[in-house]
């Protein structure tokens, strides 16, 4: 207050006195400045869309590194046959229940490359059990990318290429263990998640389709359908997902075959997990349709079909791409848990909620503890997918 | 307020009937009926059933009957042109179940008692840690600890309730040589409900309590810590803080008081994450609750047990969203008097 007072008090002064001189700054004038921006700014000002999210998503280490680990996880599922050192059916009657075995590499101080030891195997009668002890004299070297049981690759071509071997024929190679018919749980865990990891993604893509289209519905239209939706949400949404999903496996007919229960439960899974995407679409096609640039185009006479697919889907297509990442671990825990209550996937077929059917006796699980390892990758894969989502929905927003 | 009320029971009247309509389509659903496969297996091992019951049976639910007639009679019992004869969930009777060869009603009633037990108690858990927790971490935020609790709490997300029940399980198993599982003393299985019964179940009942919980817990502790973190970086906060107030003063006056909502307001999607979580869980531990028996009652399509369990446990959720929609109400004005519904 006292600056202003002052300052009108010597405009006073001065305007009785002398004039100012006119002033002019010395500098080169530049009405373009402002809005000048040097070349590094500029690549982001001109990037597209997509382009904003990729870099804003790049900031998001962890999002980054699981997204990594879940590529290299899909990509793994493409060659299971090849990286698992048995068929996934092999049994192996000699080696019941084995626990894991050590990689060694240096034996009596010199090194021969990686090698386990041949196993010694007896029954305790006393306690009941089988005890495997290594010879500790005797290390048979891993072999690597060489032949052993033979399978057929994506069900077309023989081959009996593997990146690991047993030994030879008498030693085995168990790193994880075998379970009750010795199975080697690495090989079983490798197709497990063939089936897992699947699972996730077509029980997905069923219930993106669902929620796309009533979500889509509701959102454009409003009014009844818009209602309709709502109560049948509502009402799907309070029955708990994992009884209904239980009595909707029970459904399925006992004789199916266990492909056909495969794509049963996919479908259950996604026949229920749908709302979540629906009321997402719903919302944001009901804000987008307000948006300015949405009314730009119904102004300058753009018509329905154009006005959603050209300018309301990308802008809402990165925010279900983040939403169906959150809800895939969802389906893959719904699968484990359907299977391993034994309403899931039926046993020919591995997933690992079918490994896990096994450790549902808490003695077998005490007494051979390396059957529960399934559960590492499902949570490892849970983690994965909702920090790859925290991020890509951090990153769907790139302007804000 | 009362307005508000009555119509929350009325929408919460066609929701049940909805469900319990689903719900029957699909314990309807797989081919045959249970007397006939009952019946056909009974007749292979050369046994019988006695006619008259089966007559009765089929006769009381109806299994000649068209579909919508089966359906009627399960919700609204038998009617002899007005006058009511028997049956109908509506009024309390459970229908029969045809594996155990009693009402339903007789073999579930201890079960669902401690399901509804089981339940509010993994809610008062989830309250009970979520709360100091989620305040620290917010107030606390990027600190050490709030680190720590964000990790544990995304693998608690990670970790279905019913991998940390095998994994306690199997640790119990190793380092004290027991099982944790069962809600009471094996003494007091089967006995009438006593102080000494009701004190048992509460010593054994943390462990399941803390399995179904932990998930919850973890989702409501990011909610709330979200939702105060929103809450504290607001201008009143600064303005409050600038005007001196004690810091313990500024927190609990308006922040914390506001980014409690979602203690009431997710009862709605807490309570069917816990009884999800309850079902698989208690059957791992072999809770005498809910889980269990549904499964085998599914298996050996015992329609009505089933359909029971499942409508009970809709039951549960939906009285639970009412519940938590009145106090919401009650809470927060703004919901009452139909202001901002519209979203």
């Amino acid at each position: 207050m006292t600056d202003i007072g002052q300052q009108s008090g010597s405009n006073g002064n001065s305007r009785g006195g002398s004039l100012l001189p006119h002033f002019v700054n010395p500098r080169p004038f530049d009405p373009y400045d402002v809005e000048k921006v040097n070349p590094a700014l500029e690549k982001i000002y001109m990037a597209s869309q997509w382009r904003m999210m990729w870099l804003r998503f790049r900031r998001h280490r962890v999002a980054v590194f699981c997204g990594i680990v879940l590529l290299a996880m899909y990509a793994a599922i493409l060659c299971v046959e090849f990286l698992a050192p048995y068929n996934q059916h092999s049994r192996n009657v000699d080696y019941i229940y084995t626990p894991p075995q050590d990689v060694h590499f240096f034996h009596e101080g010199s090194f021969i490359g990686p090698f386990v030891y041949g196993l010694d195997y007896r029954l305790d009668m006393e306690n009941l059990e089988r005890v495997y002890t290594e010879r500790t004299d005797d290390p048979r070297p891993i072999r690597f990318f060489c032949a052993g049981d033979s399978y057929k690759f994506w069900n077309l071509i023989e081959g009996n290429l593997h990146l690991v071997c047993p030994p030879d024929s008498e030693t085995p190679l168990f790193l994880l263990g075998s379970d009750r018919l010795g199975r080697d749980m690495l090989s079983r865990i490798l197709y497990g998640m063939r089936i897992s990891l699947t699972i996730g993604l077509i029980g997905v893509a069923v219930s993106f389709a669902l929620g796309i289209v009533f979500g889509g519905l509701a959102g454009y239209y409003g009014g009844w359908i818009d209602d309709l939706l709502q109560r049948t949400i509502e009402v799907l949404r309070s029955i708990p997902h994992l009884p209904l999903w239980l009595a909707l496996a029970a459904i399925l007919p006992v004789d199916w075959s266990p492909m056909l229960v495969f794509f049963g439960i996919t479908i259950i899974l996604g026949l229920i997990d749908w709302t979540g995407l629906a009321r997402a679409v719903r919302s944001r096609l009901l804000s987008l349709r307000e948006e300015d640039f949405c009314v730009a185009a119904q102004l300058m006479g753009a018509k329905p079909g154009r006005i959603i697919f050209r300018h309301l889907m990308p802008s809402f297509m990165s925010h279900l791409i983040a939403s169906a990442t959150l809800a895939i671990p969802g389906m893959i825990l719904g699968e484990t848990a359907l299977s391993f209550l034994g309403l899931g996937i039926r046993p020919p077929i591995t997933s690992w909620g079918v490994l896990l059917n096994e450790a549902q006796n808490i003695n077998v699980v005490a007494l051979y503890p390396w059957l529960m390892l399934p559960i590492l990758p499902v949570i490892v894969v849970v983690l994965a997918f909702n920090f790859l989502g925290d991020g890509l929905r951090d990153a769907a927003d790139p302007y804000r | 307020m009362l307005r508000y009320f009555l119509q929350r029971v009325l929408v919460m009247v066609p929701t049940l009937l909805i469900i319990s309509f689903l719900i029957f389509v699909i314990i309807q659903a797989p081919p045959g009926d249970f007397l006939e496969t009952t019946l056909a297996e009974l007749q292979a091992r050369g046994e019988s059933m006695d006619q008259n019951q089966i007559e009765s049976l089929r006769a009381l639910y109806g299994l000649d009957q068209p579909f919508h007639v089966q359906y009627l009679r399960w919700l609204f019992g038998q009617w002899d042109g007005l006058s009511y004869v028997k049956g109908g969930l509506i009024f309390g009777d459970l229908g029969y179940s045809f594996e155990y060869n009693q009402p339903v009603a007789d073999i579930v009633g201890d079960r669902l008692a401690l399901t509804v037990i089981v339940s509010i108690a993994s809610i008062l858990f989830v309250w009970i840690v979520s709360f100091p927790i989620a305040v620290y971490s917010a107030t606390h935020q990027y600190g050490l600890f709030d680190y720590i609790f964000t990790f544990v709490g995304y693998l608690g997300l990670a970790t279905p309730s019913f991998l940390i029940a095998l994994i306690l399980l199997y640790f119990a198993n190793i380092w004290f040589g027991t099982s944790i599982g069962g809600l009471m003393d094996p003494v007091y299985v089967g006995q009438p409900w006593s102080a000494a019964k009701f004190w048992s179940i509460m010593e054994h009942m943390w462990v399941p309590v803390l399995v179904i919980g932990l998930p919850g817990t973890a989702g409501m502790i990011r909610r709330l810590r979200a939702n105060l973190l929103d809450e504290l970086n607001k201008q009143y906060v600064t303005t409050g803080r600038a005007k001196g107030l004690p810091p313990l003063k500024l927190l609990v006056r308006y922040p914390l008081r506001i980014s409690l909502n979602p203690f009431i307001a997710d009862i709605g999607s807490l309570l069917p994450e816990l009884i999800s979580g309850s079902v698989i869980v208690s059957v791992v531990m072999s809770l005498p609750i809910t889980g269990p028996m549904l499964l085998t009652a599914l298996r050996s399509q015992d329609m009505y047990l089933a359909g029971s369990f499942l409508m009970f446990m809709a039951f549960l959720t939906v009285i639970g969203v009412f519940i938590s929609d009145i106090l919401l109400a009650l809470l927060d004005p703004r919901i009452r008097l139909g202001a901002g519904a519209e979203k």
